[in-house]
């Protein structure tokens, strides 16, 4: 459950990442592969390495993702209705995994803005992210 | 041919040791080198109550836990997180030996706290997080991966006894 306040805050986290979407995402992938090398399975037909264009385009698919969707989040399922379908029917990643990129986009958002990631920021943050992965989740069966 | 040609190591359980490489037994050494104990102690704790409320329910005796800024500021909050930092450095000290480090601890939050395990794993996450913070660029994809090994057995161990 997120209040107004805390909807606010996650769409001004978002609105500020917008700029660095590319650095934000590719660092939060490359955590992931690091720490949840089953994650890399799905990857398998592109580059993922540090630098990438392929990592790079990707993180900021993601990150820009989520910051559309942060600008109205009572509208989340309409927002990501394609999305939904996409990773339903064509993508199909485990959701188990949803959850991975959402913890390493957190220590991603954690290590880019330091203090200014507060207890308060995370808890929005985190409780946004598992709306996020359970909406795209929604249509897989 | 054996009938149940099921490993062995099913029924002993975790008698494999951990293996560390030495990237990851320096990484994680020079991590506890570096934080202050009396901050990410403190900090993480705190963040784990505030991102994680239903935690709090084995703090009833806490006093003040009502926002997470009576969270940040109440002092046994501050005192517990130090105690839990200082309990992972033990496991620090004895990285080969985490398991038989933990015996103790594990019967308490077992038979004496009744905390289910799942927390732990709650925690490690929120220190993960305030520890990327105070390292921030210099704390990498690598270095996450070293830390949360390590975290990862502290908190199989923890929850061992639990029966």
């Amino acid at each position: 459950m997120l209040s107004n306040k805390e909807k606010m805050l996650i769409a001004e986290i978002w609105e500020s990442l917008t700029p660095v979407a590319e650095e934000i995402g590719a660092d939060a992938l490359l955590r992931m592969f690091a720490c949840f090398p089953g994650s890399k399975t799905y990857f398998s037909h592109l580059d993922i390495s540090r630098g990438s264009p392929h990592l790079l385009s990707h993180g900021k698919k993601i990150v820009l993702a989520l910051a559309e969707g942060s600008k109205d989040i009572s509208q989340l399922t309409v927002t990501l209705a394609p999305l939904q379908i996409m990773h339903a029917y064509q993508l199909r990643i485990d959701p188990i995994n949803f959850k991975l990129l959402s913890h390493c986009l957190l220590v991603a958002l954690s290590c880019h803005m330091r203090d200014d990631f507060t207890a308060v920021a995370h808890a929005a943050m985190d409780k946004y992210l598992s709306a996020f992965a359970a909406v795209l989740a929604e249509k897989y069966r | 041919m054996p009938e149940n040609s099921v490993s062995a190591d099913l029924q002993t359980g975790s008698d494999k040791m951990v293996e560390w490489t030495d990237f990851e037994r320096d990484t994680i050494k020079d991590i506890f080198s570096r934080i202050k104990y009396d901050v990410v102690g403190p900090a993480a704790f705190a963040r784990c109550l505030v991102v994680y409320p239903w935690t709090q329910r084995y703090f009833g005796g806490f006093g003040n836990l009502y926002n997470a800024a009576a969270i940040k500021g109440n002092p046994m909050v501050s005192k517990h997180g130090t105690t839990i930092i200082h309990g992972l450095d033990r496991a620090v000290k004895n990285l080969d030996d985490i398991e038989n480090t933990y015996t103790e601890l594990s019967v308490l939050h077992s038979e004496k706290l009744h905390v289910d395990p799942d927390n732990f794993k709650l925690l490690a996450d929120c220190l993960t997080i305030v520890v990327a913070a105070q390292l921030g660029k210099e704390f990498t994809g690598e270095v996450q991966a070293a830390f949360q090994k390590f975290l990862a057995v502290v908190v199989s161990s923890l929850g061992r006894q639990y029966h």
